[in-house]
């Protein structure tokens, strides 16, 4: 309304009264619909679910290292139910695994990364006063929240959380009668994530549209910075893809409450023998993988663009090869809804149909090594400012690297036959996907952090954090390689087992869990570093100047106050890619995208 | 209690020495008055210095660990399949951990060579299509390689077996294994999940089996007969709950009555005589060294994994369908002993895919034997047959009533 008034001001003053009607309590921090809120209340929910999926790995650590000896730690935080006498029960070892996957996936590594920062970025980014629906923004978030509240309330039921694994393969998730957590966990499970994917394909169609349309003059899709590259490819990869999980999800839960059997068939349980014939457990495994490959990629390449962007900046130097950047994502994006097959290599398909996986699974690993090597030689001869989010950003480098090159063996299906379920995918997974995603959203955390709060995190404790983390996180995943290669299986609660048959295997097993389990409470321990930086510098920290890290994209010509449309006056004009640092003939080592070239100045 | 509270104790403690040490740095900031974002040069060199030194760390620890635990944790392959699966996997790994090493040290190396120095400007070098060319094409070389020694594996591994095979299923539930071998025609009997009683946990189809599982389901003691007594029986009070249980219970008895009886009209009395010669073996799974094996699995509940780690086999067992692997024993277990230095080794079955709480102990001691042995001990189980055993008076038809398998708890008449 008000702007239709001040319209005859003339066009230039059109958005300056945005900011003048002051906003209450609930429509600022709560019902919020301006889209650097939303982000932070996406960053905050999933800092809280990290922190819960967090502690519950370090509770079933705890059991692997030391089975079946008593821990006032267990006790303390899983009472008498859980763990009698301080020891966890078989039960509850199966719910903690689960909630820690699925929390870790879908709430921490989706929601909080992609959530996070494709809706602080986007916007901001592209020069847009906000996302194409800020309503549709708001709804996106409120259902994360209730989705993740019901995921969080499960682990209180009585019957306990869902223990099928965060695969949640039938028949084992459709059957109460085959684990407790079968009962209300895994339906509380199941509708926590059926709004989950409701809120991530609000959320995707957002950027989506925002990418496509609010980009402002000049602004071409290859001037565009990697980092909305990857959350646009990622929104993209979320659309197609979560909603075959819903499908999946919604037949197990008819399997369940309505008595279908699109998963069942002949099944004996509990001294039941039920009626059901026909289904197919492997027919949700091709569901949940045609969604569960590319959520590797929804998750990581979200951290890969904001790596790319904190390279760049902190190299003082142009992403080497930023349209091979952006040919890479853009091939992962596409390959990653082909290989799903490669989680099923054992289920006993078609061993034609594997070789088809095989081949297109390999296929992957070229963009990726375009994309490693690329880094590499955007550092090589740089001028590198090695802040903490720079250092997470080699992190990630060299924790793509690590894990992927054992993704070359496991997408070998020959070799998959040998290692398949064993902690050599754990590792594997946890280091790729894991490692990678979180190390990418630290970085972005330390450097966009100014740009969420106008404060800035303290320098000395970043840095201390980075080395826990970094050495902490190799400890725990890289032993993990060899427990696996000595074949031991994933998902196991005490691998004392091991004694009955085999001495050898049982001496390094136990050894090396010990040790593993000692990094990941050094490594947890370390994240309080973290979140206290956090939550003091929010208040407390060095108030952010405008341009902290000497960037060029648009974000960092905003006031570092916030204000509802972010730019003051007009929106800015784009006349060059983000990527000029340090080019030659210019006084200075970077040139923001809103500088016009200069007189016989050419473009990158 | 005390415990708790000590651990509570530790924590809040904790918080609060950080909240103290962030206070004295954040004074001492306020001292020297510079920006959090302005990284001193000492500071620069320091984590570049800090990423060489981790790299070295990283790089020593690695080998470390491969000193120690090798790559074979689990030992020699003892099986055919094995030893080919072995070759390439070590193949394989040479390749990435060379990739790895590399890569990983330019990145560490490039981190701590080209930390800022005053002065010097960094390189601005936006692209290069040879550059990207040579490392678009080597990976694919690589992995072409990499591609066809891995299917020719395969199709190796997963590729039929054998007429000489012999077979035998292995049948999986919550939380063990059963073995079932083909007997003297080396054929599995057929079998339907429905036929299942306590004595005939496989369920094996023939004549006498699907009489006795339609007997057990009319007239035992909680089958259809029963539940319909119990219903109509005016002298007894059963709440509404019980009565709805009862009842769903009871039609979908009658249901797989139906289809038994279905099953029974459709049957043909001439493939009995495959299922009645089959041996089942609980415990311990017997093979013979240098004989090829086809295994079939089976699962009665849940999904579960074949996991055969020390002869690199694996295949999931799946309700409602067969899987099947192969392989040939190379070593016996005698013999496996002897090269572990091991005297109590076993050859295992594990379960590999998550089945409810007991999963990890889910598993089958297997025992590879020499031909010989092997005969003696398979002559002998000749006399065990599944009819033996169970139906030793199978023509006369006249089968022992087992207990029902499928009662619920509360439908038991009291």
């Amino acid at each position: 309304m008000a702007s239709i008034a001040h319209d005859e001001h003339g066009h230039a003053h059109g958005h300056h009264d945005v900011h003048h009607h002051e906003e209450n309590f609930v429509s600022k921090y709560i019902f919020s619909q301006d889209h650097k809120m939303i982000g932070k209340q996406f960053l905050m929910t999933a800092v809280f679910m990290g922190l819960v999926a967090m502690m519950l790995s370090i509770l079933f650590r705890i059991q692997l290292a030391w089975p079946g000896e008593s821990s006032d730690f267990l006790s303390f935080f899983l009472g008498e139910k859980w763990a009698p006498d301080g020891v966890l029960k078989e039960d509850m070892y199966l719910g903690l695994v689960t909630i820690h996957g699925t929390i870790m996936v879908f709430f921490l590594l989706t929601g909080g990364l992609s959530g996070t920062f494709s809706n602080l970025l986007i916007p901001l980014q592209l020069g847009a006063r906000d996302m194409a629906s800020g309503f549709l923004n708001m709804l996106s978030y409120w259902f994360f929240f209730i989705s993740s509240l019901l995921m969080l309330v499960s682990l209180f039921v009585e019957s306990g959380p869902a223990m099928a694994g965060w695969t949640i393969y039938p028949p084992l998730s459709a059957l109460p009668q085959a684990v407790s957590g079968s009962g209300t966990g895994m339906t509380l499970w199941l509708f926590s994530m059926s709004i989950f994917i409701a809120s991530s394909l609000i959320g995707s169609l957002n950027y989506i549209v925002t990418v496509i349309n609010l980009r402002t003059k000049g602004m071409s899709m290859t001037r565009m910075p990697l980092t909305i590259w990857a959350f646009f490819v990622t929104a993209i990869l979320g659309v197609l893809s979560f909603p075959v999980l819903l499908s999946a999800a919604l037949l197990l839960i008819m399997d369940r409450l309505a008595g279908t059997s699109f998963y069942l068939s002949d099944i004996i349980v509990g001294g039941e023998m039920l009626a059901n014939h026909g289904g197919s457990p492997i027919l949700y495994q091709h569901l949940f993988w045609f969604l569960g490959h590319p959520e590797v990629y929804i998750v990581l390449l979200p951290a890969l663009g904001l790596s790319s962007e904190v390279i760049a900046t902190n190299s003082r130097k142009p992403i080497f090869g930023y349209k091979a950047m952006i040919g890479s994502i853009l091939a992962i994006g596409f390959l990653s809804f082909i290989v799903w097959g490669h989680h099923m290599f054992v289920t006993g398909m078609n061993p034609f149909l594997g070789s088809v996986f095989v081949f297109t699974t390999l296929l992957i690993a070229i963009p990726s090594a375009v994309k490693v090597f690329n880094y590499l030689t955007t550092l090589w001869k740089g001028s590198l400012i090695l802040t903490p989010a720079m250092l997470f950003a080699i992190g990630l480098v060299s924790t793509f690297i690590t894990g992927g090159v054992t993704g070359i063996i496991l997408a070998d299906s020959a070799l998959d036959i040998a290692i398949h379920d064993t902690y050599f995918v754990v590792a594997h997974f946890h280091i790729v996907m894991g490692m990678s995603a979180v190390f990418g959203m630290f970085a972005g955390v330390y450097h966009w952090f100014p740009k969420m709060f106008g404060r800035m995190m303290n320098m000395r404790l970043g840095l201390v954090h980075f080395w826990i983390t970094i050495v902490g996180a190799y400890g725990v995943f890289f032993p993990m390689h060899f427990v696996g290669i000595a074949g031991a299986p994933r998902r196991y609660y005490d691998y004392s087992v091991y004694g009955e048959f085999d001495v050898n295997s049982y001496d390094m097993i136990m050894d090396l869990n010990v040790i593993i389990t000692v990094f990941a409470i050094l490594a947890a321990l370390g994240q309080v570093l973290f979140l206290f930086n956090f939550f003091y510098s929010i208040f407390r920290g060095q108030v952010a100047p405008q341009n902290p890290w000497n960037a060029n994209s648009l974000e960092w010509t905003t006031p570092v106050e916030h204000i509802h449309g972010n730019w003051p006056g007009e929106l800015p004009v784009v006349h060059r890619w983000p990527y000029d640092y340090s080019k030659p003939g210019s006084d200075v080592d970077f040139i923001p995208q809103t500088v016009p070239l200069a007189e016989g100045e050419e473009e990158h | 209690m005390e415990n708790k509270l000590i651990i509570l104790l530790v924590i809040i403690l904790g918080a609060v020495a950080i909240a103290q040490l962030v206070r004295v740095y954040e004074l001492s900031s306020k001292l020297r008055k510079t920006g959090e974002h302005e990284i001193s040069t000492r500071d620069n060199h320091l984590n570049a210095k800090m990423m060489l030194g981790f790299m070295i760390l990283f790089f020593g620890s690695v080998v470390y660990l491969f000193l120690k635990y090798g790559w074979t944790g689990r030992g020699e392959a003892a099986s055919i399949g094995g030893v080919e699966t072995d070759w390439l996997l070590e193949l394989n790994l040479i390749i990435v951990t060379i990739v790895f090493f590399f890569t990983n040290f330019l990145l560490f190396y490039f981190t701590y060579k080209y930390v800022k120095k005053p002065g010097v400007p960094a390189f601005y070098y936006p692209h290069n299509n040879k550059l990207e060319m040579l490392w678009t094409v080597v990976p694919a070389v690589v992995l072409a390689v990499i591609i066809i020694l891995g299917l020719k594996t395969w199709n190796n591994l997963t590729g039929m077996s054998g007429k000489d095979a012999i077979h035998v299923e292995l049948f999986s539930k919550q939380f063990d294994w059963t073995a079932r071998y083909a007997g003297k025609d080396n054929v599995l009997g057929k079998f339907d999940y429905k036929l299942t009683t306590d004595n005939n946990e496989l369920a094996l189809l023939t004549t006498n089996t699907i009489d006795s599982s339609l007997r057990i389901m009319m007239e035992g003691p909680s089958g259809i007969r029963n539940i319909q007594k119990l219903l109509n029986n005016r002298d007894t009070v059963l709440s509404d709950s019980t009565i709805s249980v009862l009842k769903v219970d009871l039609s979908r008895k009658e249901r797989l009555f139906r289809l038994l009886s279905q099953m029974k009209q459709n049957h043909d009395p001439k493939i009995d005589a495959s299922a009645w010669d089959d041996i089942i073996v609980k415990d311990t799974l017997f093979l013979s060294k240098d004989q090829e094996y086809e295994f079939v699995f089976r699962a009665k509940d849940v999904l579960h994994s074949a996991f055969f780690v020390h002869f690199r086999a694996q295949i999931n067992t799946v309700p409602g369908m067969t899987t099947r692997t192969k392989f040939t024993p190379t070593i016996t277990t005698e013999e496996m002993r002897k090269k572990k230095n091991d005297p109590k080794f076993n050859y295992v079955l594990m379960c590999n895919k998550i089945c409810g709480g007991a999963h990890y102990k889910m598993k089958m001691i297997v025992v590879v034997k020499e031909k010989s042995d092997y005969k003696k001990w398979m002559n002998g189980m000749m006399k065990q047959t599944f009819k033996d055993k169970y139906f030793p008076v199978a023509e006369a038809a006249a089968a022992p009533m087992g207990s029902v398998v499928d009662t619920l708890a509360v439908a038991k008449p009291m």
